[in-house]
């Protein structure tokens, strides 16, 4: 059976605007997706551990050394807005 | 033979070095067939015609001065546009990156930049990789050089596209769950998924950082060895490059199959696979046997939950890696009063339904109270799949399987079932969660005249007994690739 999930509070966290339409139609295959992906409990892991990544690494240690990289203004010249050297948004506490 | 385009790697660096072609004449023939291809096929979605003619001049000096870096110096190569290039604009398929143009090139860009290659464009995908038949591009699908109602596969569908169409001599893509090898089979070239770690993903825009690898297309076994030469290799700037002696990709591509030990995945080449992708398979197999090949059945029992497994770690880390895509630092912004309205309607217009689709499934799978449900099962069945390929390797060299259950499907044919998008990918997943090289190599045409393509996977670091296999494949099977006259004709 399709698994019922929040659809609503999956997008809020998830930072996309969905209309009520978009919601009940991305909701219903999500539904179905994850009726499928739910066979993974199917098979016995107690004792299993998980594989986060494919190799067994450790972290990458380097010097920490002062190196050369983008200009500053080329890396404002991607963003939206900007303003005296700063990447401007709109307001993200209410005031 | 015909024009330059429809030269390998290694034929025009012959007759580039004899002086019978310039790499002028090479990039111009590769170009007109693109001209000739482009309205019709779209594997491109930006041709760099000014970057390519100067570094085509530039190997045309080298040659003339007697300077000579190696067999892609003059070569033209398609990049997925999911690699960033510098001062070529790079969309990933997404309109939030419409008109973005990066300040820096990926690594594996670079070292084909290095090595003399000329990068001739950057070809179409699905938004963000996410797909299997290059459909969910926001810039329009690619159409199969086959029979241009069908799809190219995908999602690195626009790199396949342009080798089989002769619009590249060969392209890089990237793989996170089949993405360069089922379009390979697709489009009947051959292509080829690293061990992970291999080839730096520095530049590569994130779709699932634990899956995903930049590979080689070409239309031989040999083109994707130099490909792959030039781009692998440790690399400072990502933190997951394998930092140790890389293989020797080529140095058993010609000794053959005898006494090689080849196992069967009976869970990825019985039930489910087309009739003529099993019989093509089947025939091969065979012939691999009369090479002196010793074959067996081996099982990997983990690999029919693979896919699930995959549907739920991937989209979990597209979930997270995505967050990026909110207006702030570079890409396109929709306007809001808040910064969480300005986010929401950002990400609503910018992301199209599949990537839509994927990030909420992540977002899903990681959120609380379903965390050891979805992620963290799919990460301990993930164990599962990796032991079983151990378990395989202890009794064979390889396993083999078809690469796709079918042939190239129809535009539009699986875009409305999400679920039956994602079965294409069935038998190249399992290799993805392991982390260990696969390659697809075409071995014949199906009763619509479409490639097959035959899939050949191997331990971790395992390239070298890889590509002799691939290569012993290729020669067996004598797959006739498309001819650029052909395609558009």
């Amino acid at each position: 059976m399709p698994i019922d999930i929040d659809i609503a509070y999956v997008a809020r966290l998830a930072r996309i605007d969905l209309s009520p339409e978009e919601l009940v139609r991305f909701g219903g295959q999500l539904g179905v997706i994850l009726e499928h992906a739910a066979k993974v409990q199917e098979l016995p892991t107690d004792d299993i551990p998980p594989t986060s990544h494919p190799l067994a690494m450790v972290n990458a240690f380097r010097a920490d050394e002062v190196r050369p990289s983008l200009d500053r203004s080329v890396v404002l010249g991607q963003a939206p807005a900007t303003e005296d050297g700063y990447i401007r948004v709109p307001p993200a506490l209410e005031t | 033979m015909g024009v330059p385009a429809d030269l390998t790697i290694r034929s025009a660096g012959e007759a580039l070095r004899s002086g019978e072609l310039t790499a002028a004449q090479l990039l111009e023939s590769v170009l007109n067939q693109a001209a000739r291809t482009e309205a019709e096929l779209h594997a491109y979605l930006t041709i760099d015609h000014d970057g390519a003619r100067t570094a085509a001049a530039a190997a045309d000096a080298a040659f003339e001065k007697g300077e000579d870096l190696g067999p892609l110096q003059g070569i033209p190569i398609g990049v997925k546009d999911n690699m960033v290039t510098d001062g070529v604009e790079t969309t990933a398929g997404s309109q939030v990156l419409a008109g973005y143009v990066p300040p820096y090139d990926a690594t594996a860009v670079a070292k084909l930049r290095s090595a003399g290659a000329v990068i001739v464009g950057k070809t179409n995908l699905d938004e963000f990789a996410m797909g299997s038949s290059t459909e969910n591009s926001s810039f329009g699908p690619t159409r199969n050089p086959w029979d241009t109602e069908r799809v190219p596969g995908g999602s690195s569908g626009g790199s396949a596209a342009s080798v089989a169409a002769r619009s590249a001599i060969a392209a890089i893509g990237s793989d996170t769950g089949g993405s360069i090898r089922q379009p390979a089979a697709l489009c009947g070239v051959v292509g080829m998924k690293p061990t992970y770690g291999l080839v730096s993903r520095y530049g590569l825009i994130a779709f699932a950082s634990s899956l995903d690898q930049i590979g080689p297309f070409g239309v031989t076994v040999d083109d994707t060895v130099t490909v792959l030469e030039a781009i692998a290799g440790h690399d400072p700037m990502d933190a997951t490059s394998f930092n140790g002696p890389v293989p020797a990709f080529r140095t058993d591509l010609d000794r053959g199959v005898e006494d090689v030990r080849i196992g069967v995945v009976p869970e990825l080449s019985g039930e489910g696979i087309d009739p003529d992708v099993r019989q093509a398979f089947e025939r091969t197999v065979d012939a691999l046997q009369g090479a002196g090949a010793v074959i067996s059945e081996v099982s990997l029992p983990s690999s029919s939950y693979a896919l699930s497994c995959y549907y739920l770690i991937a989209p979990a880390e597209c979930s997270a890696n995505l967050a990026r895509f909110d207006g702030v630092r570079y890409g396109n912004r929709v306007d809001g009063s808040t910064v969480e309205e300005m986010m929401g309607r950002t990400r609503r217009a910018g992301l199209g339904p599949e990537v839509t689709r994927r990030v909420l499934l992540g977002t899903y799978a990681l959120s609380a109270g379903y965390y050891d449900a979805f992620y963290g099962q799919a990460q301990r069945v993930r164990t599962l799949v990796a032991r079983d390929f151990a378990t395989a390797y202890e009794s064979v060299d390889v396993l083999i399987s078809p690469t796709s259950p079918t042939t190239a499907f129809e535009l539009g044919a699986r875009t409305q079932d999400p679920l039956s998008m994602y079965m294409s990918d069935v038998c190249t997943i399992p290799s993805n969660l392991a982390g260990e090289p696969s390659i697809s190599v075409p071995i014949a045409t199906d009763g619509s005249r479409l490639p097959i393509g035959f899939q050949i996977m191997a331990p971790a670091l395992g390239e070298q007994m890889l590509f002799r296999v691939a290569s012993a494949v290729e020669h067996l099977a004598g797959f006739e690739a498309l001819s650029a006259e052909k395609v558009g004709a």
